[in-house]
């Protein structure tokens, strides 16, 4: 976190100035482990292994926070006689389909009701719900974010038992699940020893309760494998336990990697998601608006409303034109078909070619995973439009790209129309930031951007502008949804910038008056709203930008609400009705934050509290109830159609219900938790240009001996191009390097300084040697085990360069998001310099060969 | 700025400084260095310091590797084979020397019997010399960032013979370009080796001048912190009356003590050392040559006066031996 969020570390400090213990666990020692109490080296890819272990230790010492997991959680719920465990399948869930590699998770469900998933892939057991066969592809495509909002739809009233006793309530499956998560295996398995497992365990512990609560801040370090999400999950679970959701100091803390990650998921810039983390929909037969909202609205919690806020959105995107009469234009939407998230949107351009990219703020040449696959892609478009601030290598591939070099591209053979167009930097342009925490804040624009440079918003929004110009007239109904946008921001200033606080109010939404709403809960199911973001409404209530308040923490309360704008409606914590017990009392005085406050009849404290601010906490649902009036007083989780934390998921994820180590697709060990070597429902792409290496006892794996995992520094940014550019970034840290450990060095031959070639089955690629004792080799499994740091930034343009890691990385992704394992794979290191041209293609061919690869190498279902 | 209670401690005071406000200066808190270089880069944006060169040290992350006229800024970086105090880092080597073997050099280290300062360069103690082999080796990684000292007795000042450095109100020594006319007498002056005179090509900004931080005169003039100090988010480098800094600075490293980092110390706060006290002093964890400070530091002017003494003692005594052998020659006469 010191390395990649220097100023959100402020926070850690100053809380470790108060007396916070820091733990730091990472395969390295780091800045943050510099300042950190404890620093736990472990192999990279092992995490659910520790994770797991933290869980059954909380489990089996009784150390839960008893009356809030009884009361808040799924524990008690009953899962369904159906459902198989890991440990009666030997690394497998129940519903396992062998020749797919997909999960049926209809056995995951509790007993006597079913279940649609809080976020993630809400949509997957829509067939079922709507009467119709389930599909690979719509397995595929659904996965959502798994974070911010979202909400389960429920029938029926699933089972309890209280005492969490009964042997198929969630406490005693999770119980038996984690049993095998032992401070021997996080000893074996990560390479932590024991007394270092327990100092951390007591620490987490004895900081969780009534009086305490711990927080957990990860970054892609955990969502970078092939079960990242499960990584989260497992995380999410442990804090449940602890009680240290919903509470002041606790939670779970996901960092991004750029300014606004957050609101490119709450606005997202993803293919399966709509605004507000309602689901994309699917081309399913036949399918209207009402089965679309009869699929995935939840009947119990705040997901009843998503009729209100799909109709909302569908207003705010085209105004009068969605009329009732024609399902408020829900045909307009783009319906998926399958997984098009990048990685496959990149093997489509490969493998069939044309269309268009739109490549803006990214450098998939060098940020993305097999970087060689993304450059051929690239260079079988028709047209593609990069939008940087600098000549990035994603814009120059075609001429001095590595290709170019081994001759396996040839420029005048390439057909990709590319344009560069310069974009504008945050300081150019008005626009809000929205962080980890949900807050927007608002930048405004200190000077005009120079030259061509132009916004974000003033390219696309000119872009539609002209694109709507050249339609107009048309009567080709497929024009219908571009010339029905509602697309008139007004613009300003010498470029016509469009007015960014125009967005915003669209965005915040209006009443039928065309007034400001304030808040969602205003939002309608009749077609008298619009919101362009359903949980972002009220960031302009009163007609003002909420977003720009910068009312200094001094002259406000220590939850600082008039310092920007946080979703939904402000609040700062969310859950924070879990903050009080049943009762509505604070469970400590010290932890005190929202409160029942018994003689104004409704719920107060010092955030706004999340939860309908007259539900008494003794409210019983009557009969019939719908959405949030459904849950109960003591229900804080009112996004979950049960109201409760999943400790047991019985719907969302596609790779089980409950997190399980597996082996990342490269490793050099078996799994030693289950015959079940990696996760079963990952996605493996092996092609000729993506080839997997053999993992654990597999024949050829001691070709690729060593674990490498790759890495941002605090000097420079993501793939480089708001750095590599930079002299006073460049000069900081001035050329790609390798972090090696004294005796890595020694058994390789690397000398300090010289030169390290780094080899995988995609290529080879060359570092600086670093020789630090910040590396630590670790034994696991009785091996001593290497590991090899990669900073990711490098690429041939800018002040400084160098070979680029993520040419190293295969596509192997989370079934979930579709993302890369980036963080954990294998690779061989030898001193020198890597061969150049033609011979670089020979000397990895002459790797895979050794190393027995076929297209069959690491795809298996990989059972022993 | 009316803190008149301070006008005491500030040398401006005897330069006729109508009024001046308190002296200002720097505490830099390495034990809260995170190392980020925040306060580079803003130092450089600021005072529009050009880029100091591209080049991979290989000591640790440092690339900046000392002060200088382009950089005003230093973070240090050591990786040290010593515990913090509390710290478990839980790092398991071998007893490998890191850049003996790398490197293929034979370590032998001289047998002494004088206690060796450890420099905190990589790999110059062997680690298992100091733990068992499996247990965790002793490791930590400081930082600090270093900048001009704003001496008290400022050698270089008093060695300019242009009067381009001078002090300013606010008791700091800042260097006018426009003034400087590159003698360099300056650069050998400094006991702490920051000023320099800028290299390049005739023609860039400086070349040939005496340069080094101005602790933000200009930012001073309008009120505003120093852009290091601004730019730094941990607060390890803070700004503010020398005096309250002291005090604070004094404050924080008991507090160190007595959690156990019994390496904690000040540097550059006794008004008694041989610089009469820096106006930028630093709470440090090891000992000041760890992190390439100069353990006593002593304004190399301190003695001139005395030299002049002596010398102007020795003329007159010539002189008068002169006299007197002219004037018994001309008695002989």
């Amino acid at each position: 976190m010191a390395e990649c969020h220097p100023v959100g570390f402020q926070w850690v400090m100053e809380a470790k100035a108060k007396g916070a213990k820091v733990i730091h666990v990472d395969p390295r020692f780091t800045r943050t482990s510099a300042v950190a109490d404890l620093h736990v080296p472990l192999r990279a890819g092992s995490d659910i292994a520790l994770l797991g272990a933290l869980v059954n230790y909380v489990l089996s010492e009784g150390k839960e926070f008893r009356e809030y997991v009884v009361a808040y959680t799924n524990a008690a719920t009953l899962v369904g006689e159906d459902f198989r465990d890991t440990e009666d399948l030997d690394g497998l869930f129940s519903g396992y389909d062998a020749d797919k590699h997909i999960y049926d998770p209809s056995s995951w469900q509790y007993e006597g009701s079913e279940v649609a998933a809080a976020a993630g892939h809400r949509d997957a057991q829509y067939s079922d719900r709507a009467g119709e066969d389930s599909s690979e592809g719509q397995q595929r495509s659904g996965g959502g974010q798994s974070h911010g909002s979202g909400g389960p739809s429920i029938s029926g009233d699933p089972e309890r038992d209280e005492t969490l006793q009964h042997p198929r309530s969630v406490f005693q499956v999770l119980k038996r699940h984690f049993a095998r998560y032992t401070p021997q295996m996080v000893e074996e398995v990560c390479g932590v020893p024991q007394d270092v497992f327990r100092q951390m365990a007591e620490a987490i512990t004895a900081n969780s309760g009534r009086d305490r609560t711990t927080a957990f801040v990860y970054a892609v370090g955990w969502t970078h494998h092939t079960v990242g999400v499960q990584y989260i999950r497992t995380a999410a679970i442990l804090q449940t336990l602890l009680g240290n959701i919903g509470r002041p100091g606790g939670g779970i803390m996901a960092l991004r990697g750029h300014a606004s990650i957050q609101g490119s998921t709450d606005i997202p810039t993803l293919f399966n998601i709509l605004p507000g983390y309602i689901p994309m929909p699917h081309a399913h037969r036949h399918e209207n608006l009402a089965d679309f909202v009869q699929a995935d609205a939840g009947t119990k919690g705040y997901w009843g409303n998503m009729p209100a806020y799909t109709i909302s959105l569908l207003k705010s995107w085209w105004g009068d034109a969605a009329t009732a009469d024609n399902d408020y234009c829900f045909d307009y939407l783009p319906r998926l078909t399958g997984d098009h998230g990048t990685y496959n949107t990149v093997m489509r351009q490969i493998d069939e070619g044309g269309g268009g990219y739109f490549v803006v703020g990214e450098n998939p040449a060098v940020g993305s995973a097999n970087a060689k696959m993304q450059r051929r892609g690239m260079a079988n478009l028709d047209w593609l439009v990069v939008r940087d601030f600098q000549m990035i290598e994603s814009a120059t591939w075609w001429l001095d790209g590595p290709e170019i070099e081994t001759g396996e591209m040839r420029t005048e053979d390439i057909g990709t129309e590319v344009f560069f167009l310069p974009a504008a930097a945050h300081t150019e342009k008005s626009g809000s930031f929205t962080n980890t925490q949900r807050m927007l804040q608002w930048h405004h624009q200190a000077v005009e951007p120079a030259g061509d440079a132009r916004s974000e918003l003033w390219f696309y929004y000119h872009l539609g502008r002209i694109i709507r110009e050249k339609l107009a007239g048309s009567t080709d109904p497929r024009d219908r949804p571009l010339l029905d946008l509602t697309w008139d921001y007004p613009t300003e200033g010498p470029v016509a910038e469009p007015s960014a606080e125009t967005v915003l109010a669209e965005i915040n939404g209006r009443d039928a008056d065309g007034n400001p709403l304030s808040a969602y809960t205003a939002l309608k199911d009749d077609g008298s709203t619009s919101c362009g973001c359903w949980i972002y409404c009220g960031v302009y209530a009163d007609g003002e930008n909420q977003a720009a308040r910068r009312k200094p923490g001094q002259e406000q309360s220590w939850v600082a609400p008039e310092w920007g704008w946080a979703w939904p409606a402000n609040r700062r914590i969310l859950y924070n009705r879990a903050s009080a017990d049943p009762a509505g009392k604070p469970w400590s005085e010290r932890k005190a934050y929202v409160w029942w406050d018994e003689d104004q009849g409704k719920w107060t404290g010092h955030d706004v509290p999340d939860f309908q601010p007259t539900k008494r906490p003794d409210y019983q649902p009557p009969d019939g109830a719908k959405a949030e009036d459904a849950l109960r007083g003591t229900d804080p989780f009112i996004m979950q159609s049960d109201g409760k934390a999943w400790l047991f998921a019985p719907a969302g994820l596609t790779d089980g219900p409950m997190p399980a180590h597996y082996e990342p697709e490269e490793s050099p060990f078996e799994n030693a938790f289950y015959a079940q070597q990696s996760n079963p429902a990952r996605e493996t792409h092996s092609r000729p240009d993506n080839r997997y290496h053999p993992s654990g006892d597999k024949p050829g794996s001691d070709v690729f001996p060593y674990v490498f995992t790759t890495y941002r520094l605090t000097e420079h940014h993501t793939a480089g191009g708001m750095s590599r550019f930079q002299s006073y970034l460049s000069e900081l840290q001035p050329e790609f390097f390798c972090e090696i450990s004294p005796e890595l060095a020694a058994e390789r031959g690397l000398e300090h300084l010289g030169w390290a070639t780094i080899v995988t089955a995609r290529t080879a690629i060359e570092a600086r040697v670093l020789v630090t004792e910040r590396m630590t080799p670790l034994t696991v499994r009785g091996r001593t085990i290497h590991q090899v740091g990669l900073p990711y930034h490098w690429g041939s343009n800018g002040l400084t360069t160098g070979d680029a890691a993520n040419e190293l990385v295969s596509i192997a992704l989370d079934p979930n998001v579709h993302i890369q394992e980036t963080k954990a794979a294998t690779c061989d290191i030898q001193p020198g310099r890597r061969p150049r041209g033609p011979q670089l293609l020979e000397y990895v061919a002459g790797y895979r060969q050794r190393a027995g690869i076929d297209e069959l190498t690491g795809t298996e279902a990989n059972r022993r | 700025m009316t803190a008149t209670t301070h006008r005491s401690s500030n040398p401006a005071a005897q330069l006729g400084y109508d009024q001046p406000p308190a002296r200002k200066g720097f505490f830099t808190d390495t034990s809260i260095c995170i190392g980020c270089k925040a306060c580079e880069v803003a130092c450089k944006e600021w005072n529009m310091v050009p880029e100091d060169g591209l080049e991979l040290s290989g000591m640790s992350y440092d690339n900046t590797q000392g002060l200088g006229a382009s950089t005003w800024r230093h973070v240090a970086f050591i990786e040290q084979p010593k515990s913090l105090g509390g710290q478990e880092s839980n790092l398991q080597h071998e007893g490998v020397d890191a850049l003996a073997l790398a490197g293929g050099m034979a370590t032998s280290p001289a047998p002494s019997t004088r206690t060796q300062v450890d420099l905190g360069m990589p790999g110059t103690v062997l680690p298992g010399a100091e733990g068992d082999a499996g247990t965790a080796t002793p490791f930590r990684w400081l930082m600090e960032s270093d900048v001009c000292k704003h001496c008290t007795h400022a050698a270089c000042l008093d060695v300019c013979p242009t009067g381009a450095l001078f002090r300013t109100e606010f008791g700091t020594v800042v260097v006018q370009d426009d003034v400087c006319n590159g003698c360099g007498y300056c650069v050998p002056a400094c006991p702490y080796g920051v000023i320099e005179k800028r290299e390049g090509p005739t023609g860039n900004d400086a070349v040939g001048l005496a340069q080094k931080c101005t602790l933000c005169y200009d930012r001073l003039k309008g009120d505003l912190e120093p852009a290091c100090a601004k730019a730094c988010p941990t607060k390890s480098i803070q700004f503010g009356d020398l005096d309250e800094l002291r005090e604070r600075a004094q404050v924080r490293v008991d507090q160190l003590v007595a959690a156990g980092e019994t390496g904690a110390r000040l540097y550059g706060h006794d008004p008694d050392d041989g610089v009469g006290g820096t106006g930028a002093m630093f709470l440090l964890l090891d000992e000041p040559e760890v992190y390439g400070l100069p353990p006593d530091p002593v304004v190399t002017t301190r003695d001139l006066p005395e030299m002049w003494r002596r010398a102007v003692l020795a003329a007159v005594t010539m002189l008068a031996g002169g006299v007197a052998v002219f004037a018994r020659e001309r008695g002989n006469r």
